[in-house]
This record gives structure tokens, C-alpha cells and sequence, in this order.
């Protein structure tokens, strides 16, 4: 599977010079990433890739990861990333942007922006009761089950609680164009996360 | 904003633009693609604003047609803007003129700017 790890720069949009058309688009700096490690199904049981990303003085990260990274000759990096799939990578190369190229279909996941605690109205769309008339149900979530029968609330029950900060990922962008000279790849359409977010872009298989 | 996003945005802008600003009437040739054909067709009204910034940035012409009110949104650096002229320069005291909308027939005009 292709595959590269980025930090998301935010958002702008593109002239198309001859139709004059607005595209929006995302810019990603991604890469190089080198490879780490090739997992076969012989040692490891599946096949797959690890990557790495953002090169961090030593110091920063723990010795059993520094150990890991300089058996591939890796200089040390913060992330590390693995591409399930078979692929012609080896160890020591490297990841560029120019594994994807302008119409490629991919998916983008990241850490979405986190929303905190959050109420039922924000977090699950609930609708919010009367604000005037001597109410006192504005954001309240009403009634989450019946009495006696069955009593107790039923599982998976849309409440208020984190929302946000977890991994998202978003299915059928597109790649809008890349820039190998400053590893920059530009999707169209938004990603999720902050901006200088991590993110990973992946191929997506067409359906 | 990232430097990286800056440059790619600068890259985009067009230069040669006239400098124009609210109160303003401008002309603006579009280009307009029907099907195969392209021809330019021409907007001309009073600027009520201008939004936003760099290659983003818009502006929006308001001018009556027909006694209907009609206001286009154009983006500055639009490359299917063909020629943009000024007209005349309006003497207004605010920098988004959403009044006009509210003005007929002669009230809804601009003062022009006495040199």
C-alpha cells in the first residue's frame, strides 16, 4: 500500500489557469520518510511497512525506539507509522511525495480537533428545548429511557462526553497536485485535525 | 499562516489589478465559457466591498437592472477576469456600503470624490 506521513499546514484554494475554476485544498508537508522496518508473514505473521516521521534530536525519544530505528540507519524520528500491504520498499530508502501523483485517490487520517466535554446538542445534534416561556429544559438531553422496564439505561446511549481528539479519517479526497522541491502535497478538500497536525495520506482502493 | 502557504498564495496573485476600494464603480470583462464558445461579458456598478485577504480576497459590484437590484461576487484574482476598470472614484465614509441596498432611484447613489 502506498502510503506517507505529513503535518497538516492548513487551507487555501487554486485558480485553475485556464477555466478560472476555485479548487480548495489542503496543504500537507510530508516526507521524506525513511523506511524502518519490512514485516513478511514468515516473521512477523502479515506484511507491511514502517515509516517514520519528523526527525527529533535524540534526546527526545526513549532508548528501545532509538534502538529500533538505528538498526534500519534511521536518524531518530517521532513518529512511526506502519503501511499494511506488500511493496517493493527496503529498508533505507525513503518515502517521497512523489509516491503519489495530480488525480490520485486517497484517504487522510489525523487526530481531529478536540471539542472537549460537550453537550448532547453539539456532540450528537440533538435538538434544544424552548429558551423562553419559563423553561428550564434549553440544553438538556430529555429522556434516556422508560422506568421499571427495563430499569436501567441501555448501552451505547448518545450522552455528553469527550467529543473530538480522537482519530478520524476521511475517505475520497483527491490528490489536487505535489511539490517534490518542499515535499508538500496539496488534497483537495479538508483533513482532519489542527493545522500543524500529524496526518497520514494513503492510497484509497477504488470502489 | 505557514510561510509555505503564504508562497504558494503570493505565486497566485495577479498583478496589474487597478487600485479600487468601496464606494468605487468599476467595470469588470468576465469571461464567460458557454460550452465552446468564450466571450467576455461586461458587469458595471458601484464596489459595495471588498472581503478577505491575498488570493482569497473578493469583491462584490452592485448595480440595477431593470430597477431589480443585482450584486456579483467576483474573486480579485480570478483569472477569467479579463480587464477591470475604474470608473470613478466614490467619496464614502464606510468600508462595506450594505445601505445602498436599502436606497431607490437617486438616493441609491455614491457621491464621486472631488479632486
Amino acid at each position: 500500500m502506498k502510503g506517507i506521513v505529513g503535518r497538516k499546514l492548513g487551507m487555501t484554494q487554486i485558480f485553475d489557469p485556464e477555466s478560472g475554476a476555485v479548487t480548495p485544498v489542503t496543504v500537507i508537508e510530508a516526507g521524506p520518510c525513511p523506511v524502518v522496518q519490512v514485516k513478511t508473514v514468515p516473521i512477523d505473521g502479515y506484511e507491511a511497512v514502517q515509516i517514520a516521521y519528523d526527525a527529533v534530536p535524540e534526546r527526545k525519544i526513549s532508548k528501545p525506539e532509538l534502538g529500533h530505528l538505528r538498526r534500519s540507519g534511521a536518524a531518530p524520528h517521532r513518529h512511526l507509522v506502519e503501511l499494511r500491504g506488500g511493496s517493493e520498499l527496503q529498508v533505507g530508502e525513503s518515502v517521497t511525495v512523489e509516491t503519489f501523483a495530480a488525480g490520485d485517490r486517497v484517504k487522510v487520517s489525523g487526530i481531529s480537533i478536540g471539542k472537549g466535554f460537550a453537550g448532547t446538542i453539539k456532540r450528537h445534534n440533538f435538538s434544544s428545548g424552548p429558551k423562553t416561556h419559563g423553561s428550564h429544559n434549553i440544553r438538556k438531553p430529555g429522556s434516556i429511557g422508560a422506568s421499571a422496564t427495563p430499569s436501567r439505561v441501555f448501552k451505547g446511549m448518545r450522552m455528553a462526553g469527550q467529543m473530538g481528539a480522537r482519530r478520524a479519517t476521511q475517505v475520497g479526497l483527491v490528490i489536487h497536485s505535489t511539490d517534490p522541491e518542499r515535499n508538500l502535497l496539496l488534497v483537495k478538500g479538508a483533513v482532519p485535525g489542527p493545522t500543524n497536525g500529524f496526518v497520514e495520506v494513503r492510497e484509497e482502493k477504488r470502489r | 499562516m505557514s510561510d509555505i502557504i503564504a508562497t504558494l498564495e503570493r505565486q497566485q496573485l495577479r498583478d496589474g489589478l487597478p487600485r479600487f476600494k468601496a464606494g468605487d464603480t468599476v467595470r469588470v470583462h468576465f469571461r464567460v465559457i458557454e460550452g465552446q464558445r468564450q466571450r467576455i461579458q461586461v458587469f458595471e456598478g458601484i464596489v459595495i466591498k471588498r472581503q478577505g485577504a491575498g488570493v482569497r480576497e473578493t469583491f462584490t459590484v452592485r448595480k440595477q437592472s431593470f430597477g431589480v437590484g443585482v450584486e456579483r461576487t467576483f474573486p480579485l484574482h480570478s483569472p477569467k477576469i479579463d480587464q477591470l476598470e475604474v470608473r470613478a472614484i466614490g467619496d464614502v465614509n464606510r468600508a462595506k456600503l450594505y445601505y445602498l441596498r436599502d436606497k431607490v432611484g437617486k438616493k441609491a447613489r455614491v457621491r464621486e470624490l472631488r479632486q
